[in-house]
């Protein structure tokens, strides 16, 4: 079984690729693990995951300029039903539209606007900086295992904007900023994530395993 | 609910450790990236290198060392130090540091920091704040900030500067009081709660730690999302564990999950003090 992470000029990918790497060898799977850009490596992947940092818009033109990838990333998503995992600006990407700076527009696989947090008690710091815990809002496979609410274990968000599903059935779980902020959201083969798995020390790791064993 | 980060930190000069980090069985107390695995090991939120190398030419070994770091850790990571330039963020990022910190070059120009956010996004730009007390103990509290290890005056309002650059795209402050650093004394909790209170981006006090009980202060008076710390660790006054663990007793929200790496480090008989 392959895995690929896509590579479309966002960041840095070593960390995610080895989180993946020891996620896979503590859960005993055997798996290809690459961080590529070529969308015939994407094509082929079993499963593929989409990480993102920086602004919205950014990353949708980053995206955009690696020939050919959002028409493999359709194909493989919708036609061929592949286990897709979106982190951080990656899960916001699966939104319609993201109004960070400027409108620009996501996959639309997950319906709704990537919107600036407002926390209800305005002494809250914005970004949305740290560990928080999370709270299961319907079962998933992605949290099987993962201790959630209040005395659950910890992840690690460093965000401004956030996603707002249009059908609340999209939204596995929030996390509590002043009010409920997306932390994960999942549909048929996909799942996003707003927090770092790969910097989320156990819960990260336990959560990239269970995608990896996922059969959505 | 989000809690309270606490940071160790470490000085890097020439690629290795400045003082040392004195913790139990370590095979190599010098090696930062030894040290990263420990406090990530022990739970640390977040980890913080700030490169003291003075020469240029020797900057490529941090490089080796982020990398390094970023791909045994799984935890935030900050570095900061001579960030003089947009291509050298670039290349820290790209390396695996999750955020860089600013310094002399947001003070001798302050649009660098709307740059540096606009490019890589306000949440991976650190500005660090040194200052130092310049008002006298009748007046009103004043701060200005200093550069090169609170060597050199800027003129500039500590308050004014700290607004002016979360306006430009700060995602965190780091403050730190150059009258503090060092001095075991305590953070300068006037300093880091006058900030706090005047921007809307998280604030990580620094300076001056020497109990726990100043950790505390931190956060209940200085106001600030995170603590920074460095020599209380490093010589095992103290481990993260004891901290957080006091931390939560003193009413604070703190992270108190099973760390991820205990295991391995178990496995590998690397022990903590």
């Amino acid at each position: 079984m392959s895995v690929v992470i896509i590579d479309y000029g966002s960041g840095n990918l070593h960390s995610a690729a080895k989180a993946f790497e020891r996620a896979a060898r503590e859960a005993e799977l055997d798996l290809a693990i690459s961080v590529s850009s070529d969308p015939t490596l994407v094509a082929t992947a079993d499963r593929i995951v989409l990480p993102g940092v920086g602004a919205f818009a950014d990353c949708r033109r980053g995206l955009d300029s690696v020939h050919g990838m959002v028409e493999v990333l359709q194909r493989r998503v919708h036609e061929d039903k592949r286990p897709f995992f979106g982190i951080c600006v990656g899960m916001q990407l699966m939104a319609t539209r993201g109004l960070e700076h400027t409108t620009s527009y996501g996959l639309d696989w997950i319906h709704g606007d990537v919107k600036p947090i407002q926390p209800s008690d305005p002494h809250l710091k914005i970004p949305h900086m740290g560990w928080n815990t999370l709270t299961q809002v319907k079962p998933h496979p992605l949290l099987d295992g993962i201790p959630t609410g209040p005395d659950g274990l910890h992840a690690y968000f460093v965000h401004s904007y956030a996603l707002s599903p249009t059908d609340p059935a999209n939204v596995v779980a929030t996390a509590d900023y002043g009010g409920p902020v997306t932390a994960i959201v999942g549909r048929d083969n996909l799942v996003g994530t707003q927090f770092h798995p790969e910097k989320s020390q156990a819960l990260g790791l336990k959560l990239i395993a269970n995608f990896l064993r996922w059969r959505p | 609910m989000l809690k309270v980060r606490l940071i160790p930190c470490l000085d890097v000069k020439d690629g290795r450790v400045v003082k040392g980090v004195q913790f139990v069985d370590l095979v190599d107390a010098g090696d930062p990236v030894e040290a990263a695995k420990a406090y990530d090991a022990a739970g640390a939120d977040e980890l913080c290198f700030l490169d003291i190398t003075a020469s240029h030419e020797a900057r490529g070994i941090l490089l080796d060392v982020v990398q390094r770091t970023a791909e045994a850790c799984f935890m935030p990571l900050t570095v900061g130090g001579g960030v003089r330039t947009v291509e050298d963020i670039r290349r820290l990022l790209l390396a695996g540091a999750d955020k860089v910190s600013i310094n002399t070059a947001a003070v001798k120009n302050p649009d660098f920091v709307r740059e540096a956010s606009e490019k890589f996004g306000n949440q991976c730009i650190v500005v660090a704040i040194d200052a130092k007390k310049v008002s006298a103990t009748s007046e009103e509290p004043r701060w200005e900030i200093f550069t090169h290890g609170g060597r050199n005056a800027t003129g500039l309002d500590a308050i004014a500067f700290a607004r002016q650059v979360a306006e430009r795209g700060a995602g965190e402050l780091l403050v730190t009081s150059m009258d503090r650093d060092g001095t075991k004394g305590g953070y300068d909790l006037a300093l880091v709660r006058a900030i706090a209170d005047a921007v809307s981006v998280p604030v990580i006090a620094s300076g001056g730690v020497g109990n726990l009980d100043h950790l505390v202060d931190g956060v209940e008076k200085g106001h600030a999302s995170a603590v920074l710390a460095a020599s209380i660790f490093h010589f095992g006054t103290h481990t993260i564990g004891e901290a957080k663990g006091y931390m939560a007793d003193k009413g604070l929200k703190m992270r108190l999950d099973e760390p991820a790496q205990n295991a391995s480090a178990r496995a590998t008989g690397m022990t903590l003090s």
